[in-house]
C-alpha cells in the first residue's frame, strides 16, 4: 500500500502558554515550541505499521514554510520513507480550502492508495482531510481509530460518542482522519532524527503542482481570521490566594461545604 | 439573503439538544429568517413532527440508504437538493466533522467549523467568533457567504430557541443516486470499566499535567483520601495511563458529579462536553490562563506535581 500522510507543524500547547501580543493580531511567537500536530503523529505511526504488515511505502508531506521541514524529518525519523514540502509565498494566508487544494494537486502526482490526516490541527477546524476527499471524489472517514485491511478496501473504526465505535467498509483509494489513541505513536531520539538529517526533501511550490497561484493563498480565502483575542472570562473561578497552605486550608473547607471530603 | 437550513440530529425518536440550538444559531444570522429544518433517516415522520413544532419549514428525507447516518450518502442527497447558495448550520459533533468538510467542498461553499458565535451577518460576510489553541485563543472570522456556506456550531453554546410550529415537505423523491464507497457495518459499544464514573458524586480528575504514569498514583492517594473517584482527560487515556471507562468527554463518559476536581487538565469543549448537573469546579493549573478556570468555581494556580500530595496529606490528617 502506497500511503500518503498530510502533516502539519503547529505550537506545542502541552509545553507552551498561548500569549497574544499586543496589536491582538498574532500570538507571541518568539518562545514558541513548535511540534507535529497531536493527531498527525498517530496517523503517521499508523501508515508504518500498515506498511510493516502488508507492504509499500510512506510519504510524509505538509504544507509550510522552511521550518515545516523539521516536522517532516521528525516522521521520517520514525521511520516515513520519504517527505514532501509544499511551499510557496503563493500558498501564505491559505484557508483548509486552499490547503485541501494543494495537497490535492500534489496527491494526484503521485500514485497513493490512501491517504491519512489528522483529526484536527492548532486551529481546531477538523475540515483538511474531508475537503481533500471531495475533492479528489475519494470515499472519507473522520475520526478513524481502527485500520484493518481487505481486498481493494478497508474496515475501519471511527469514533463517535460515548467511546462507541461505528464500523464501516470502505474502498481505496479513500482518505481517512486518524483519532488519537488508535495505536501508541513510537518514540524519537535524537539518533533517529540525525540518521534522516540529510536526507534530500524535494520542495515543491504552485508552478510545480501546475496550480493557479490565484486559486489559493490570502486572496482565495473564503474564511478568514481577523485578530487573536482573549474573551471576557464572565464569572470565571474564584482564585484562591496565599501560601499553599492557606490555600489548602480554604479549599478543604469549600470541599467540605459542597460535599467532596466524605 | 440565502436560505438557511439546520441540520438536524435525532436517535431512537428523540431530538438532539443541538435541534433548538441551531435555530437560536440561525437567527444570529437573521432575526427574521424563516429556517428550514432537515431531517434524515428511515421511518422520521415522528421526528419530523416534532422538529415541525418549531421550524417554519422541515425537509423530511426519507431514505433506506440513510436508515444509518452515514455522512458519504447524505452528503450525495443534499448536494441533490440544497440551493447552491445555501447557509447550512449543523453541529461541530462526530457526525458533522464527518459531513461538513466534504459537503462544503461539492456544494462550492464557505466552511466553518466549532463556530462558538455569531455577530450578524455584514453583505456577503458573515461575522464569526471561533476558537484557537484548544480554546487559549478566540478570534473573529470572516465567512464569505456570497456561494454559501456550511456553518458547523459547537453543541451547548447557543441556548436553545423556541420557534413558531412550521409543515413537513417530503422531498424523499429528490434525493437521486445515493450509491456510496463507503458502508456502514455495525456499532460497537464501548466496554464497561472497573469503575462506573458516571455515578460518582466525587470526582479527582486527571489530565495531561500529571506529565508521567508514575504520578498517577499520588491522583489515587488524593481521591481515596476525599473517597472519590478517579476520572481523567483522554490524553491520559490515550497514553493508556488509564482505562477509557474513566474518560470524561465527548468520547468518553458524561459525568454528573457534585464536586468536580480537574488537575492538570486544560479545559478543551470536548472535555467539559462530558461534564453535566453543574458540579461545584476546582481547578487546578499551572498555567493561570488556562481555559479551565473560565468555567471552574474555584481555581488554584500551582503545580500538581507538587500540590497533590500536600493535599492529599491535609486530608489524611483530619
Ligand atoms: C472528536 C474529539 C473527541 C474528543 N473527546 C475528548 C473527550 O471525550 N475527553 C477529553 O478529555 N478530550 C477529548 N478530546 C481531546 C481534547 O480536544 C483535548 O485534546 C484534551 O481534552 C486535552 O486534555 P488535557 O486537558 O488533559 O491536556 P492539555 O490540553 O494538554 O492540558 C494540560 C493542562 O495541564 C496544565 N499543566 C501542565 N503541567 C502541569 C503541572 N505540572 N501542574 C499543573 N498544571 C499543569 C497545562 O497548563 C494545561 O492546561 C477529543 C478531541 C476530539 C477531536
Ligand atoms: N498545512 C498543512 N499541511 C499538511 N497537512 C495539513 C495542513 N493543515 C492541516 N493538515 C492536515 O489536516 C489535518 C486536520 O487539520 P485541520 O483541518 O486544520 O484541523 C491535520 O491533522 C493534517 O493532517
Amino acid at each position: 500500500m502506497e500511503i500518503l500522510v498530510c502533516v502539519k507543524r503547529v505550537p506545542d500547547t502541552a509545553e507552551n502558554e498561548i500569549e497574544i501580543n499586543s496589536e491582538g493580531n498574532d500570538i507571541e511567537r518568539d518562545d514558541l515550541v513548535y511540534s507535529v500536530n497531536e493527531w498527525d503523529n498517530y496517523a503517521v505511526e499508523e501508515a508504518i505499521q500498515l506498511v510493516d504488515e502488508h507492504g509499500g511505502s510512506v510519504t510524509v508531506i505538509t504544507v509550510g514554510d522552511d521550518e515545516s521541514e523539521e516536522v517532516l524529518r521528525r516522521e521520517m525519523a520514525m521511520g516515513a520513507e520519504n517527505g514532501i514540502l509544499l511551499s510557496d509565498d503563493a500558498f501564505e494566508g491559505s484557508d483548509g480550502r486552499g490547503i485541501a487544494a494543494i495537497l490535492k494537486a500534489a496527491v494526484e502526482k503521485g500514485n497513493y492508495d490512501l491517504i491519512l490526516t489528522g483529526a484536527q490541527a492548532d486551529e481546531g477546524y477538523a475540515q483538511v482531510g474531508g475537503m481533500l476527499a471531495a475533492m479528489l471524489d475519494y470515499p472519507y472517514a473522520s475520526l478513524v481509530n481502527m485500520i484493518k485491511p481487505g481486498d481493494g478496501k478497508l474496515k475501519i473504526g471511527r469514533e463517535i460518542e460515548g467511546g462507541n465505535q461505528e464500523v464501516n467498509e470502505i474502498e481505496l483509494p479513500c482518505v481517512l482522519s486518524i483519532q488519537t489513541g488508535i495505536n501508541e505513536p513510537r518514540y524519537v531520539g535524537i539518533r533517529g532524527i540525525r540518521k534522516v538529517a540529510s536526507v534530500d526533501i524535494p520542495t515543491m511550490g504552485a508552478s510545480d503542482l501546475g496550480l493557479d497561484a490565484g486559486s489559493v493563498g490570502q486572496g482565495a480565502a473564503r474564511v478568514r481570521r481577523l485578530d487573536y483575542f482573549v474573551p471576557e472570562m464572565g464569572e470565571g473561578a474564584e482564585m484562591l490566594e496565599g501560601s499553599t497552605e492557606e490555600i489548602i486550608d480554604k479549599l478543604i473547607e469549600l470541599l467540605k461545604s459542597k460535599g467532596g471530603i466524605k | 439573503m440565502a436560505q438557511i437550513f439546520a441540520y438536524i440530529l435525532h436517535s431512537d425518536g428523540v431530538l438532539d439538544d443541538t435541534a433548538l440550538e441551531l435555530l437560536a444559531a440561525a437567527k444570529k444570522i437573521d432575526a427574521s429568517a424563516d429556517v428550514t429544518a432537515i431531517v434524515t433517516g428511515k421511518g422520521i415522520d415522528d421526528v419530523c413532527g416534532k422538529v415541525a413544532e418549531s421550524y417554519k419549514t422541515v425537509w423530511k428525507i426519507d431514505n433506506d440508504a440513510i436508515s444509518y447516518p452515514n455522512a458519504e450518502v447524505i452528503r450525495k442527497a443534499l448536494v441533490n437538493i440544497l440551493p447552491s447558495d445555501a447557509i447550512v448550520l449543523m453541529a461541530h459533533d462526530t457526525f458533522g466533522m464527518d459531513l461538513g468538510p466534504g459537503l462544503s467542498i461539492k456544494l462550492d461553499s464557505a466552511f466553518a467549523a466549532d463556530v462558538v458565535d455569531i455577530e450578524g451577518v455584514d453583505g456577503n460576510t458573515l461575522k464569526l467568533i471561533r476558537q484557537e489553541f484548544s480554546g487559549q485563543a478566540s478570534t473573529h472570522v470572516d465567512c464569505d457567504i456570497s456561494t454559501g456556506a456550511i456553518i458547523n456550531v459547537r453543541p451547548g453554546v447557543f441556548a436553545p430557541s423556541g420557534g413558531q410550529a412550521g409543515e413537513v415537505v417530503d422531498k424523499s423523491g429528490e434525493l437521486g443516486d445515493l450509491s456510496a464507497k463507503r458502508k456502514f457495518i455495525e456499532i460497537l459499544e464501548a466496554e464497561a470499566g472497573e469503575v462506573d464514573i458516571t455515578k460518582s458524586e466525587v470526582l479527582v480528575s486527571v489530565g495531561r499535567g500529571i506529565e508521567d504514569e508514575d504520578n498517577i498514583e499520588m491522583v489515587f492517594e488524593l481521591a481515596e483520601a476525599m473517597g472519590a473517584d478517579v476520572s481523567c482527560s483522554r490524553p491520559i487515556v490515550d497514553a493508556k495511563w488509564l482505562e477509557k471507562a474513566r474518560q470524561v468527554g465527548t468520547s468518553g463518559k458524561t459525568v454528573k458529579p457534585k464536586v468536580y476536581m480537574a488537575l492538570g487538565i486544560s479545559g478543551s469543549f470536548q472535555h467539559l462536553g462530558g461534564l453535566k448537573g453543574n458540579p461545584f469546579i476546582v481547578a487546578v493549573n499551572k498555567n493561570p490562563k488556562a481555559p479551565i478556570f473560565q468555567v471552574a468555581d474555584v481555581g488554584v494556580e500551582a503545580d500538581i506535581l507538587e500540590f497533590i500530595p500536600e493535599l492529599a496529606e491535609k486530608i489524611q490528617e483530619l
